[in-house]
């Protein structure tokens, strides 16, 4: 392979994510410039606030719960080789409240929500409801993508916060039933060694995922090629995008909030 | 009136509509024919600025569309589409009301939902229907929806794009009579985008040959039959041999 060869290889998908991501913020910046001027659709923000936050309720709680139980399993096998059995019920509420409530809630999100807002977007474009929309003068971002990507914001971090209360559960009925804690004991400990800063970030972590997940449902359902295929094609780079910027973007906050 | 002035759209090196003269005026119904794939649904997309024209100008009432205040000019508008694309999530009734509800029209849901079963009883159906979803119902229901979504409001102008697609005759010379009867009541502005004969000449005052992006005919309905342009005696007698290739 001659060097142009390989420079045309590497330069082509490079300039096709740099052209995607100039898209995507683009896109962030039409909603977040809908957001600020009305109509404000009050109707179908509390629609999609009920699917996006109460109905994604079950997944975040079973999801928090057992991976607290299955953190305070690790934590006490691996504390065992230097005798810290004893940090179980402190570890299990940082690593809950400051990184998997947050990250595995907004996966799973990414998972639930984004997966069904490209769906559902696509299929009205593929079947002209958005053109529709435009015909009745009603704009399609602010009728569509403002309600959901704000009722993603403001949803998620409340959903991170039951998801570290029930992964924090799940860590103490382990730790109770399992690994013999006093209970009063664990429960001292969580609270003594959780500061309201490692619940802060958490669900701050928590709004900016919720707005990705949101806005990539979003911009794939409405930028969907035609037809079934391109639908299913929207609906996996929600999914993919999403989940991707959540872990990118949990690393960004994380080095923002804890290593200064 | 409607006036298009060598109006030209690509979609990368497919250049679908190469420079469309025409002019629809105001209280006529005007159909537009030309087999599958030549640009016509683009064309009316164009008219309402869902897809944005390359060139040329596009003038309602002698203002150009482009510059035209958005919710004003899309106001003058009702649209019948293809596939009704009616709004899976909401009933009958709030799809017809739907502009009903929201913007400078708005009024009471009261008052919206008496007006969205007056349209519906006017495009033939019960308020029994009012309160069901789109999916509930049949193909040429769902089109009689679409058509009293589009007249709600009582627009200027209508567009109706392949009305009688998918339906059965019966239901298609339905459909024909009602936008015909819906036109004259109204007095409105109406451009029909169809391939069916039968639609057309149930439904055209005039009419307009679209063929490889351009117009090659347009004149009243009644002279259609002895125009003698070979592209229009071609597409209405349905022949495989002329100068329309078969394969596109």
């Amino acid at each position: 392979m001659t060097p142009a060869l390989m420079l045309r290889a590497i330069g082509r998908p490079a300039l096709e994510l740099l052209s995607a991501i100039g898209r995507v913020a683009l896109f962030a910046a039409a909603t977040l410039g809908h957001l600020l001027r009305p109509p404000f659709y009050a109707r179908e923000f509390g629609a999609q606030l009920l699917q996006i936050g109460w109905f994604s309720l079950p997944v975040v709680g079973l999801t928090a719960l057992f991976t607290g139980g299955a953190l305070a399993l690790q934590i006490y096998s691996g504390g065992a080789r230097f005798n810290a059995e004893a940090v179980v019920p402190s570890i299990v509420a940082i690593g809950m409240v400051r990184e998997l409530g947050p990250v595995l809630g907004g996966l799973m999100v990414a998972a639930r929500v984004a997966s069904s807002i490209a769906a559902e977007l696509g299929t009205m474009k593929v079947t002209e409801q958005i053109d529709a929309l435009t015909t009745l003068s009603t704009n399609p971002m602010k009728y569509l993508v403002v309600p959901r990507v704000l009722a993603a914001t403001l949803a998620v971090p409340v959903l991170v916060g039951v998801g570290d209360a029930i992964g924090i559960m799940g860590g103490w009925l382990v730790g109770v039933t399992r690994l013999e804690f006093n209970s009063v004991t664990y429960l001292k400990n969580t609270i003594d060694f959780l500061e309201v800063w490692d619940v802060g970030s958490g669900l701050v972590k928590g709004a900016a995922f919720g707005f990705i997940v949101a806005l990539l449902g979003c911009y794939h359902g409405m930028n969907s090629g035609r037809g079934a295929q391109g639908v299913g094609r929207a609906t996996k780079s929600a999914v993919v995008g999403a989940s991707v910027l959540i872990l990118a973007a949990n690393y960004l906050l994380t080095e923002v909030f804890f290593t200064s | 009136m409607i006036a298009l002035s060598n109006v030209k759209k690509s979609f990368g090196a497919n250049a679908v509509l190469r420079g469309v003269d025409l002019v629809i005026p105001s209280g006529k119904s005007m159909v537009i024919i030309g087999g599958s794939g030549t640009g016509k649904s683009v064309l009316l997309k164009c008219i309402l600025g869902l897809v944005t024209h390359d060139a040329g100008t596009i003038t309602l009432d002698g203002t150009d569309v482009r510059t035209a205040e958005r919710d004003a000019f899309l106001a003058r508008f009702g649209m019948l589409f293809q596939g009704g694309a009616l709004f899976d999530s909401l009933r009958v009734w709030e799809n017809v009301a739907f502009r009903l509800m929201r913007g400078a029209a708005k009024r009471p849901k009261a008052e919206a939902r008496e007006i969205a079963i007056e349209k519906l009883r006017r495009v033939g159906l019960g308020p029994q229907v009012a309160d069901l979803y789109p999916a509930e119902l049949s193909g040429g229901m769902q089109k009689r929806v679409g058509l009293a979504r589009a007249i709600a409001a009582e627009p200027e102008i209508i567009f109706f794009d392949e009305p009688t697609t998918g339906l059965d005759p019966i239901m298609s010379g339905v459909i024909n009579d009602l936008i015909r009867e819906i036109v004259v009541e109204m007095g409105a502005t109406a451009m029909t985008i169809t391939h069916d004969m039968s639609s057309v000449r149930a439904i055209a005052d005039e009419v307009a040959m679209l063929h490889e992006g351009t117009i090659k005919w347009t004149g009243p309905v009644s002279e259609m039959d002895a125009s003698s342009d070979p592209y229009v005696d071609q597409f209405i007698h349905g022949r495989a041999t002329g100068p329309i290739s078969a394969i596109r």
